[in-house]
């Protein structure tokens, strides 16, 4: 660089403008190129940007404090996001009230399993504590996720990772299982795929049905919920 | 939009202060979720301007988790490290949440169906 780009370069590498900027110009492209793939897996947004804005960071030697100083503005809106949440939620009652008993059924069933199979096969394979608390809530819609890890001693960040690259995993396992398992009630694949895989598999279960989709928005909506009133009360229990 | 934010930023903030009152382990926004869920569930029907705030956030809600993904920088040792095992536990973890999940969901509906 010239000394006057690495100048300007050293000046506004310091001030929230360009951090900002990178976080929606990146997420904004790696939502139109998912789009155009329609919806191929494994170019999920997400994915994307992180890889891309840790590329940037990394080969700039940019540290994660200084890129926060300008995704914190972003980062905030997490929050009220959450809340959010509750409204497309309420819209799908009367559904979930002709179904009580199998959703409430499914909804312990396999909360429990996603916590206690990634807490059992990830301690049987070695993963360290931080890796092990932080994998725990993996199967729930990321900002409940990062939440929940923190209030157990995990990692949010790596969290994060790892409910991403769960989503990715059971929106290309999920159907196939369902099939080989001779479920063919929308209601229950749409169900499964959203326990198991938040928001990237809810997407997928619209791909298949629309009852599909709505169950499965309900799994993400009730998982998510469930999940971070259950676990840190089952840290709690177990002494951690 | 403005009345909006302001409904939801009084959920989090009474979320967050309940939180910390209370001593539970329940993040503020949780919290929020939950008692704008029964808000809006006791009410014949949703306002207007919060249906589309929330519509807009909710669509963009991958948006708001990019920074804490980028955080992943801090933790390229852990990926180096555990890689396999943690793969190897998500693939294995994320198929038994299906099957259990699915074959729990069919099997009650289907007893149901039969009483």
């Amino acid at each position: 660089m010239t000394p006057a780009i690495t100048h300007i370069w050293l000046y506004l590498a310091d001030k929230p403008l360009v951090w900002l900027l990178l976080t929606l110009a990146v997420y904004a492209g790696a939502r139109r190129i998912f789009v155009a793939s329609r919806g191929f897996p494994l170019l999920n947004p997400l994915l994307v940007s992180v890889a891309v804005i840790a590329g940037v960071l990394l080969s700039t030697g940019t540290s994660y404090g200084t890129y926060f100083h300008g995704a914190k503005y972003v980062a905030f809106w997490l929050g009220p996001a959450t809340i959010a949440l509750a409204v497309p939620l309420v819209g799908q009652l009367n559904v979930l009230r002709t179904r009580l008993l199998p959703v409430t059924a499914a909804l312990v069933a396999g909360s429990l399993t996603a916590i206690g199979s990634a807490y059992t096969i990830g301690w049987a394979l070695g993963l360290g504590p931080e890796a092990l608390v932080s994998i725990l809530p993996k199967s729930i819609t990321t900002p409940i996720a990062m939440g929940v890890s923190k209030e157990i001693g995990g990692s949010a960040s790596l969290t994060a990772v790892f409910v991403v690259i769960t989503g990715v995993l059971g929106a290309v396992i999920g159907a196939p299982i369902l099939t080989a398992l001779g479920i063919r009630d929308s209601a229950a694949r749409g169900f499964a795929l959203g326990t198991a895989a938040h928001g990237i598999g809810t997407a997928r279960a619209f791909e298949e049905h629309e009852t599909a989709g709505a169950f499965s928005g309900l799994a993400m909506g009730l998982n998510g919920v469930f999940t971070a009133l259950a676990l840190p009360f089952m840290i709690w229990v177990a002494g951690g | 939009m403005i009345t909006a934010l302001v409904i939801l930023l009084t959920l989090q903030l009474t979320g967050t202060v309940l939180s910390r009152v209370t001593g539970l382990p329940v993040p503020g926004p949780v919290i929020g979720l939950v008692a704008l869920f029964i808000l809006l569930s006791v009410r014949s029907t949703i306002p207007a301007n919060l249906s589309q705030t929330s519509q807009t956030l909710v669509d963009n809600l991958t948006l708001f988790f990019v920074p804490a993904g980028v955080g992943i920088v801090n933790h390229l040792k852990v990926l180096e490290n555990n890689g396999g095992a943690i793969i190897v536990t998500l693939i294995a973890s994320s198929a038994l949440t299906i099957t259990v999940t699915g074959m729990t969901f069919a099997g009650v509906s289907r007893l149901m169906n039969r009483l």
